[in-house]
């Protein structure tokens, strides 16, 4: 790991001011992908403002309408949070399948949705549920947050501080898992909200979480497994490594579809 | 250089580190607390698992400067004087470990499954639970067989008699 100055940042606004004065500086939340990154020496910024010791940040909430997620919740508090297995119990059983449990402890919803890795698993939830990201700057909806591969529209000064998740009348997330990594090869997230369907995959997509337009229609009328049936996914623009091929991935996101949807009718 | 300052197995003490000096490394490093191990470094095999305020984390994916304040546990500190924990005990009597690289590991993350999941912990719990947990030599089977005698044996406090049954 390259040299850094570290920045503990006691409020929001001392963060956002150290991210602006130093170029190339970087927040630091649970650090559970940003550290090994800077090992690898696939990020090298020149200053660190952690996040951690800034209050407020991890609280979690539930409404009549929706769930509301401070920034700085870790996965194992998401995961095991009578709240949010309340409002929205396919959100805390995707916590628990992030990474392993030391990770959990570490790793927040935050970084994750920050971080945007094309196999992370919030994404997928934040787009199927219509989830409201919010910044120090303004309310970002989830189709406009994310761009492309580790990239979303936050400036480099802008830090997430919550996210709200409208309750969804039922909603499941299936993931097949890289058996090593326990990353997502797809995984599929699916929920049934009172105006829409919405069907997100993540794992799959060559350039980060997408929403399947195509299955959202079909579900719309009956959100029954069988809706699906004889629907597939183009190879095209899909990923294709060592692990699986676009084509397997195509494939495996139909059957995921097909098993989220029954889970979620229960 | 940052100066920390933090809680280990109940001292405390304080040390000047780099602002990229991993917690392991301070660990091992500055306070030569050697029994935390670095087998992946990219926080994959667990073998470097210690408790911070009493969660299980991999040490090294952590700074030693985002300890600072903290209470850290590391497997130098479970046994109380020459007696084992009745995890460690556990993993004796029932041959959990072969070479022992990754044993501080299992044994600080088992202690982590205890706290959340009880002292009745099933196979395939405890198999789900060691996902961060790499062994080479074992094949699990007796580290699964050692956590579920070890949850045991802290629930009676009597570590010799249920660690060998």
């Amino acid at each position: 790991m390259y040299e850094f100055t570290y920045h503990r940042a006691s409020g929001l606004r001392q963060a956002t001011n150290l991210l602006t004065k130093f170029e190339d500086a970087k927040p630091i939340a649970g650090g559970q992908s940003l550290l090994p990154m800077m090992k690898f020496r696939l990020a090298s910024p020149s200053n660190l403002v952690d996040l951690n010791k800034i209050e407020g940040l991890n609280g979690i909430e539930l409404t009549s309408r929706a769930l509301i997620i401070g920034a700085m919740a870790r996965h194992a508090e998401v995961h095991t949070s009578p709240l949010v297995q309340q409002g929205i119990p396919a959100l805390a059983a995707l916590a628990g399948l992030i990474g392993d449990p030391a990770v959990r402890h570490r790793g927040t919803i935050g970084g994750s949705l920050a971080n945007n890795d094309p196999t992370a698993d919030y994404p997928a939830a934040a787009l199927a549920l219509g989830a409201t990201i919010v910044t120090t700057k303004r309310k970002i909806a989830a189709d406009e947050f994310f761009a492309g591969l580790f990239e979303t529209v936050l400036e480099p000064d802008e830090l997430i501080t919550k996210v709200s998740f409208p309750l969804a009348k039922r909603a499941a997330y299936q993931k097949f898992r890289n058996p090593a990594s326990r990353y997502a090869i797809v995984g599929v997230f699916v929920a049934k909200r009172p105006s829409e369907v919405r069907v997100a995959v993540t794992g799959a997509g060559s350039s980060g979480a997408f929403r399947l337009t195509a299955f959202e229609e079909a579900l719309k009328s009956r959100f029954h497994p069988k809706s699906l049936e004889g629907l597939t996914v183009p190879a095209e623009g899909l990923a294709s490594d060592i692990h699986a091929s676009a084509e397997y991935r195509a494939h495996l996101i139909g059957v995921m579809a097909r098993r989220a949807v029954a889970a979620a009718n229960g | 250089m940052p100066a920390v300052s933090m809680t280990v197995n109940g001292k405390p003490v304080r040390g000047d580190v780099e602002s990229r000096t991993l917690l392991v490394q301070f660990l091992r490093e500055t306070l030569r607390l050697t029994g935390t191990h670095v087998g992946c470094d990219t926080s994959q095999c667990g073998a470097c698992v210690v408790h911070v305020d009493g969660v299980a984390v991999k040490s090294c994916s952590m700074l030693a400067v985002q300890a600072d304040g903290a209470e850290v546990l590391t497997i130098e500190g479970v046994a109380t004087g020459d007696t084992l924990h009745p995890m460690q005990e556990a993993f004796r009597q029932n041959h959990g470990l072969q070479c022992g690289y990754c044993t501080p590991g299992m044994i600080m993350t088992a202690l982590d499954i205890v706290r959340r999941k009880g002292h009745e912990l099933d196979d395939h719990t405890i198999r789900e639970e060691l996902e961060g947990n790499l062994c080479r030599c074992t094949g699990y089977h007796n580290i699964v067989k050692s956590i579920a005698a070890g949850a045991r044996a802290m629930a009676s406090g009597d570590p010799a008699r249920q660690a060998a049954e």
